[in-house]
């Protein structure tokens, strides 16, 4: 065992010494969900992009949202013998046997997006964003915007006992928790989807006075804001004016209803994990530099004052 | 003329959408305004009408689909491929009679897939349309390349959010729509066919009925209707999202029709019953959303009144509550 | 046998009403200990209903029950079931891909530490079935056995579960001579044990063979009971009909044979495997019969005729033209109908309305646009109704509510309503009382007398001859003779089917 572990480590030292241009050459599995939303999508080609940018050569996997096709490709870039993989483990348990296998293999796995029950020293690291973390900066924008005046929030959750709802809904709580004056209205499902969202918004509205009792919608996510948008709109008021619109995600089309003044902040929830995990797993192949276990990425708001149109144009060809 | 009787009135379906209607109006008293706004009529009863139209269409479809002992699972799906066909003609630029031809084309062939399975390969319809149900949404990810694809054809947007003397274009689409399927299956033969050879189908084959063409028929208009509803959900909010488009909706669209009396082992059938099932539902939806009932209990208070409405309907309930009036009913007379 | 058993089962003034029609108006009956009860009624009558009542299957709206003299009221056939009356209906409603010991013992298996008991189980079935004269591997799935080992499997296990009332609904149905006989023994064997046992069939001869006393319901009503030696066969048949019956046709028909016009001749019509090529000429105001045993290619030959199967030989020639039947859809187009030997499974349209039943023929000839409107089907169903005296409260009422009688009816005025020029009728009589059964005789009658051409299918011989002006004999898949005038009588028949006339007499008619 011991003998086998220093030549391991003797080959990655070979290997070190000989391919000095940092990451290029590394071959690098991913194993992605699948396509189950726009924002997938885009983190598939943003790590396309990220690993062409680092001259890494990218084996993708789509696992049609199904766990064992993921552990299938996981063997299989095991057996092929990559540098590292990178998973987007589509449920949290049943993970450690093929964690295991490449452990053994001796190729790191990384983490996207979402975590899973195994101990921590199967995986190099997780890449995810604090969702806890996008609801507060939701919730803390929308404090300072309304100052000291009263405001009725209505709020678009996600899947009833989805991980991202109830993270959001929690931040956002806390954000505002101190603000007497902001109060959370109504909240109910919109299931993530444009449709579900624009039903639910004509609900509320109804239900409010005509919309006239509420000062602002907060949406779990981008694409229940621009269903919700479209029931404010029908219902005679002017979103972001009437009704301020704050969100979670950063997909193209909020960008392009802040471009008419319709949406007025959106949380970043970036398509970007691959380009973090592939800095981590440079480093650590490079010179052996373990990094953090959860590596968290920005949460950055966006409002109408950051380019709006720039940022639409830059997210258009992702494939949201 | 038959005069109009008590047990014609008093038809479950009614009463449990009067229950609804009621219940909503007790945890939102705002329930039945309608007020006059932007040239059109603006409220919650509207609502119930303008979002319950795509199940209701779907249920017009699947109504005598399920008389003839078959289902259609596959209408949720067909309504995702549709939407995405209708949303990349309109960013094509295409015309609205073009997007909309395209869209019915392609529901009418999966149709006529699922029927030619059913009637002419003996496939049982639950199996046969199931495969259209897991491969569709596959299909219209194809279309779409996974993302949501918005338009901004104003024609074809006028096809979901736009409004005729008032009403919300989906709900006057789905009023026409039923108007005219229930009077094609009543007022030519067709409608006698389907109750033949859902009751019966081999004793139709004795008679000399073309069965084989009469479902191949029913599952094409079906498709149709699935379609329809698709560039109507798509048009509703601009743009195709094949991912959650109709999800689920074959499962409600089955639910209208039982909850308006037809029964899934076929024979009679009712589209404008299955089509007041639809508005049941969206009754209870909408009542929901204007609750402000935490949405953990969305399901529950679904499942509960469900259940509350195929009880009143059953048979057995039936003769209990007759028994227990019978002599009220006898003496009313 | 004077003096009357003690009363193991008493049901008073039994009332049950489904909607606005009482099948049952009030209604006492006893079963009596060692007694074998036949309970006659023509279908309608309310004997099923009755049953359903003293078995747990409906709660009556009125009167009372009494077993042992103790009141009881049923909730479940369960019930019934375990304090003592088992019943056996006609549709054996067992497991039939289960073994024969599964059967006799579901649910009560004997087990040992919460595991069944498979040998113990098989042996104990082994020694109930001995005391039936079964002597079968009770191991075999049930399915494997004919329906008279069936049957037998499911008395045994009736009386085993109950043992105080045995209730027997046409359990003669589908038995042959031999097997009856066999079932009888068992009965007497029973009967002797002490149990009251219920016995209903549609078979007279039966209920003088085996019953004690008989019990005739009418329309709901008790008309009689009587023990068996107060009453003769004609004393019965009125009781049940409330009328005379002719009950002998003898008198062949008159030698019109040669008078008809052709209509069609069957040319080397067949179809590999099911039938040999048949020759067979049907001309206008003649009936031909069709006699052979079941599976003997009678039903089959008839189902090339109507399209229903596709022949791989020969046709037909009609109009002048020679074709093949590809569908019952241009079988109804040439004016022919078919009204089919499994009346439930193929002829009515249950839920549907008695009217829609009567003009779905001629509406599917119509086509899908030219619609009859509901005053048309009205008056059309109607006529049938009365012209066929079809007993319905309404023509609206679903017709699975009517007797198979009527049904039979419903299913032949369907076939009338198109105006056809050559009917097939296969087992026309076939489960159907005594009354309806003369009526269906006499219209077989009339509509050769209004020049229509029809094929008749019966098993009953005296049936046959009684309208047949043509009888053909089928037997192995073949046609093996065409009789005519004088030779026109059951035992020639007899002959016939049993292939003991030497050579086959076929005629063929060119």
């Amino acid at each position: 065992m011991n003998i086998v572990r220093k030549l391991a480590l003797s080959a990655s030292m070979v290997a070190l010494c000989c391919t000095a241009a940092s990451a290029a050459n590394l071959t690098v599995g991913f194993s992605q969900i699948g396509s189950e939303s726009g924002w997938r999508a885009a983190e598939t080609s943003v790590t396309k992009q990220e690993a062409e940018k680092r001259g890494v050569t990218l084996k993708f996997a789509d696992a049609q949202q199904k766990q064992e096709n993921q552990i299938k490709a996981l063997r299989g870039f095991i057996a092929q013998g990559v540098d590292a993989i990178l998973v987007a483990p589509v449920v949290a348990t049943g993970w450690e046997e093929v964690l295991k296998e490449a452990k053994e293999a001796k190729i790191p796995v990384v983490l996207l997006d979402r975590g899973v029950d195994a101990p921590q020293d199967l995986y190099l690291t997780s890449v995810a964003s604090d969702q806890v973390k996008e609801g507060r900066v939701a919730g803390e924008w929308l404090a300072k915007t309304v100052g000291s005046k009263d405001c009725r929030v209505v709020e678009l959750q996600g899947t009833v006992g989805s991980t991202p709802a109830i993270n959001r809904k929690k931040g956002f709580e806390e954000a505002i928790a101190s603000s007497k004056n902001i109060s959370i209205v109504r909240s109910q499902t919109g299931d993530f989807t444009r449709s579900k969202g624009k039903e639910v918004m004509e609900g509320f509205l109804k239900a409010e006075n005509g919309g006239k009792n509420i000062c602002a919608m907060y949406a779990h996510n981008d694409d229940m804001a621009v269903g919700a948008i479209q029931a404010i709109k029908d219902a005679g008021l002017k979103p972001g004016t009437d009704i301020l619109v704050v969100s979670i995600d950063a997909v193209p089309d909020i960008f392009a209803a802040m471009m008419k003044g319709e949406a007025n902040a959106t949380v970043e929830l970036t398509p970007n994990m691959a380009g973090p995990a592939f800095d981590a797993l440079d480093a650590y192949l490079k010179s052996g530099k373990q990094p953090a276990k959860f590596i968290i990425t920005e949460s950055k708001l966006y409002t109408p004052a950051d380019d709006p149109k720039g940022e639409y144009e830059r997210r258009k060809g992702l494939g949201y | 003329m038959r005069r109009l009787s008590l047990s014609d009135i008093a038809k479950p379906q009614l009463l449990a959408l009067a229950f609804i209607l009621v219940l909503n109006w007790m945890v939102f008293p705002g329930f039945f305004n309608v007020t006059w706004q932007d040239g059109r009529l603006f409220g919650s009863l509207i609502d119930v009408i303008n979002r319950g139209a795509p199940v209701a269409i779907l249920a017009i479809g699947m109504t005598a689909i399920i008389a003839t002992r078959g289902v259609d699972l596959s209408v949720g799906a067909v309504m995702a491929v549709a939407g995405a066909v209708a949303a990349t003609s309109a960013v094509a630029g295409q015309p609205l009679i073009v997007t909309l031809a395209g869209a019915l084309l392609v529901g009418l062939a999966c149709g006529l897939w699922n029927g030619s399975l059913v009637a002419f390969l003996g496939i049982q319809p639950f199996v046969a349309t199931l495969v259209l149900m897991v491969a569709g949404r596959g299909v219209a990810q194809l279309i779409t390349e996974g993302s949501i694809v918005t338009f901004s054809d104003p024609a074809l947007i006028f096809v979901g959010t736009g409004s005729v003397l008032g009403l919300p274009m989906p709900a006057v689409i789905a009023l026409i729509l039923m108007i005219a399927a229930h009077l094609v299956m009543r007022r030519t033969a067709i409608g006698l066919f389907v109750e033949a050879i859902g009751t019966n189908l081999s004793a139709a084959n004795y008679t000399g009925l073309r069965a084989r063409t009469v479902i191949l028929g029913l599952y094409a208009f079906g498709g149709c209707c699935a379609a329809l509803a698709g560039v109507i959900a798509a048009a509703d909010i601009r743009g195709a999202d094949a991912n959650n488009a109709g999800l689920w909706l074959e499962l409600d669209a089955i639910l209208a029709v039982v909850i308006g009396g037809t029964s899934l082992l076929g024979g009679r059938f009712s589209i404008p019953m299955s089509v007041l099932g639809a508005v049941i539902i969206q009754a209870m939806n909408t009542g929901i959303l204007v609750s402000g009932l935490p949405p953990e209990f969305n399901l529950i208070v679904k499942a509960s009144v469900i259940i509350l409405i195929l009880v009143m309907q059953s048979d057995r309930v039936a003769e209990v509550v007759s028994r227990r009036f019978g002599r009220m009913t006898t003496r009313g007379k | 046998m004077t003096t009357d058993n003690e009363v193991v089962l008493e049901a008073r003034g039994i009332i049950k009403t489904f909607g606005n029609h009482a099948a049952l108006k009030g209604v006492d009956i006893s079963f009596r200990r060692g007694e074998v009860h036949a309970l006659l009624g023509e279908n309608g009558a309310g004997k099923s209903t009755l049953i359903k009542i003293v078995t747990g299957a409906y709660i009556p709206d009125g009167g009372t029950i009494h077993l042992e003299g103790q009141p009881v009221s049923f909730a479940t056939p369960q019930q019934a079931q375990s304090l003592g009356i088992g019943t056996v209906y006609q549709e054996v409603n067992l497991l039939p891909n289960m073994t024969v010991s599964d059967n006799l013992f579901i649910g009560r298996q004997p087990t040992s530490a919460g595991i069944v008991n498979r040998k113990a189980t098989d042996e104990m079935a082994r020694e109930v079935l001995s005391r039936y004269g079964l002597d079968i591997d009770v191991r075999a799935e049930l399915s494997t056995y004919s329906v008279a080992v069936q049957q037998i499997v499911a008395i045994a296990r009736a009386v085993e579960l109950s043992g105080k009332v045995l209730i027997l609904d046409e359990p003669t149905a589908s038995l042959d001579r031999h097997e009856v006989d066999k079932l009888f023994q068992i009965i007497r064997t029973l009967k002797a044990r002490g149990l009251a046992i219920v016995f209903i069939t549609h078979f007279l001869d039966q209920v003088f063979e085996l019953s004690d006393r008989v019990t005739v319901l009418r329309n709901g009503s008790l008309i009689g009971s009587e023990r068996i030696d107060a009453l003769n066969r004609t004393s019965l048949v009125r009781m049940m009909l409330g009328k005379d019956l002719v009950q002998h046709h003898h008198t062949p028909v008159e030698g019109q044979a040669e008078g008809g016009e052709t209509l069609m001749t069957v040319r080397q019509l067949g179809l590999t495997g099911k039938v040999q090529p048949i020759d067979l000429e049907i001309r206008k105001g003649e009936v031909v019969g069709v006699a052979g045993l079941l599976g003997s290619g009678r039903t089959e030959m008839a189902r090339l005729m109507f399209g229903i199967d596709i022949a791989d030989s020969g046709g037909l020639h009609i109009d002048g033209r020679e074709r093949v039947v590809r569908s019952a859809r241009e079988a109804v187009d040439l004016g022919f109908g078919f009204c089919p030997e499994d009346r439930k499974a193929d002829g009515i349209f249950g839920d549907l309305s008695v009217r829609e039943n009567i003009v779905i023929a001629m509406q599917a000839r119509l086509g899908w646009f030219k619609a009859l409107n509901r005053d048309e089907q009205m008056e059309i169903a109607g006529n049938f109704i009365e012209a066929l005296d079809i007993r319905t409260a309404s023509a609206d009422l679903p017709v699975k509510l009517l007797s198979g009688g009527n049904q039979q009816k419903v299913i032949l005025a369907r076939w009338l309503a198109t105006d056809p020029r050559f009917l097939i009728l296969d087992e026309p009589t076939r489960g159907i009382d005594v009354g309806a059964h003369a009526e269906i005789v006499r219209m077989i009658s009339r509509l050769r007398e209004d020049g229509l051409a029809l094929v008749v299918i019966s098993s009953e011989l005296d049936e046959i001859v009684s309208y047949s002006s043509r009888v053909v004999v089928m037997r192995d898949r073949t046609l093996v003779a065409e009789l005519e005038g004088a030779d026109i009588t059951p035992s020639k028949i007899v002959q016939s089917i049993a292939g003991q006339a030497g050579e086959p007499v076929a005629e063929v008619t060119a």
